[in-house]
């Protein structure tokens, strides 16, 4: 250190350094900083895609996953107005699709889950859509139920950047987005998506998984059913 | 709800739901008996009470998914001071709301047709039986719903937070760990 300053921002009024090229999330996950986030996964390019993780740097809102940190900004994240803003996205979240957690094999793991108990949702608000949704069981190992996808992309940079096999994609434009699959049949089945690729394993929610799994974990003994999302998100970092 | 002799009258109601959020309550266990000392109980399936009639709070399990649905859930909001939606399905539909994206008659057909073990498959077409709806909704999307308990069902413990906060006069809060969604 000595002579050499390092940069520095500041959320919720504590300093965080940062180094070049960081974003805003980067450096407050460095720092044990928890800001909400659903579709940014460190691993991956920033999509930038659900909000979730919206801050307010200088009196506007950013998406602090794309945003660089800049020397000296003031970051608002942990205030009252943010998180009824990240609420009432993760109300919209649940009510496009169709969530049906008392029936979900991903439950008490799903990080859309556990960012709803995060905030303290206690019903979805808004009006359920409800919408038609198909589900693709011709994989032997995979089941892609497209009623829980929250086109964050995840599996789609996955399969791309870490599996070089570009499975997954998305179509369509807001309500009629769909995630597609990358086959002349467009199922699943006739794909090489194998079981143990990295796609498999950055689903937030309850879209892909992994067949013969069900219940191995009875509910209640799975991980958001004891920790924050915040405990995890950021211990994760230390593994 | 100020006078200390007066009970706080509850009524409760399973609509499109399993009966798990009652079944639930009783996991209060002994500490039942002790609330049964503030509070009585108007319509509830423990009571022969066929109507609800003025109460304080009204306890609201299942979703609606037929016009007598409706009808119930209208008479609580018209009786009940504070209305609670408890468990999954009130709040989203839950189980019931799977049928949601399958045609009603596919659905009919299914259960009363084309399972094994059926004499005559015939689809029920009683005038007495409610009219099904093609979807199944949370109560919140019929009636204003004032408080929200969810869980499939929530755990007696949780019942019992928000029970004990709501009479107390507090804002219920749940524990990290009391509210979940399965
Ligand atoms: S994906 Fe998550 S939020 Fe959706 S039904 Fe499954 S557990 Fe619930
Ligand atoms: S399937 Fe999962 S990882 Fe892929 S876009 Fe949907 S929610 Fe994201
Ligand atoms: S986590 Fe930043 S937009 Fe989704």
């Amino acid at each position: 250190m000595g002579t050499f300053m390092s940069k520095t921002i500041t959320i919720d009024g504590q300093v965080v350094p940062f180094k070049e090229g960081q974003t805003i999330m980067d450096a407050a996950m460095a720092a044990d900083v928890y800001i909400p986030h659903l579709c940014h996964n460190p691993e991956f390019t920033p999509h930038g895609s659900c909000k979730l993780c919206t801050v307010k740097v200088n009196g506007r809102n950013v998406a602090s996953c794309t945003m660089p940190a800049v020397e000296g900004q003031q970051v608002l994240s942990d205030t009252l107005e943010l998180n009824d803003e990240r609420l009432s996205l993760t109300q919209m979240l649940f009510v496009e699709g169709n969530h049906i957690c008392p029936s979900c094999e991903k439950s008490g793991n799903c990080q859309l889950q556990a960012v709803a108990y995060y905030l303290g949702m206690m019903s979805p608000h808004y009006n359920h859509f409800y919408p038609q949704r198909e589900v693709d069981a011709s994989h032997p190992d995979v089941l892609l139920d497209r009623n829980r996808c929250i086109y964050c992309e995840l599996c789609v940079r996955a399969s791309r950047d870490v599996d070089g096999k570009n499975v997954f994609g998305l179509s369509g434009r807001g309500i009629g987005s769909t995630l597609v699959v990358n086959s002349a049949s467009g199922l699943l089945g006739d794909t090489n998506l194998a079981a143990t690729d990295k796609a498999m394993q950055v689903c937030p929610t309850g879209a892909l998984l992994k067949k013969r799994q069900g219940f191995t974990v009875p509910i209640g003994q799975r991980i958001f059913d004891h920790h924050t999302i915040k405990d995890v998100q950021l211990g994760d970092k230390h593994e | 709800m100020s006078d200390p002799k007066l009970k706080v009258r509850i009524a409760t109601c399973s609509l499109a739901g399993c009966f798990g959020c009652h079944m639930s309550v009783l996991d209060i266990d002994e500490r039942l008996l002790g609330l049964l000392e503030l509070i009585e109980f108007d319509r509830t399936p423990l009571t022969d009470i066929k109507h609800c009639g003025p109460c304080d709070v009204g306890i609201v399990e299942g979703g609606v998914c037929n016009a007598e649905n409706v009808h119930v859930l209208k008479e609580f909001r018209k009786n009940c001071k504070v209305l609670v939606a408890i468990g999954a399905c009130a709040i989203t539909g839950g189980i019931p709301a799977m049928r949601n994206n399958i045609d009603l008659w596919d659905c009919f057909q299914e259960v009363y047709q084309y399972e094994g073990g059926l004499e005559g498959g015939q689809v029920p077409n009683d005038p007495e039986l409610p009219l099904p709806f093609d979807k199944v909704h949370p109560i919140n999307e019929v009636v204003k719903v004032d408080y929200f308990l969810p869980g499939c069902p929530p755990s007696g413990d949780a019942i019992w937070r928000f029970l004990t906060d709501l009479l107390n006069g507090r804002e219920p809060k749940l524990d990290y760990e009391m509210l979940h969604y399965d």
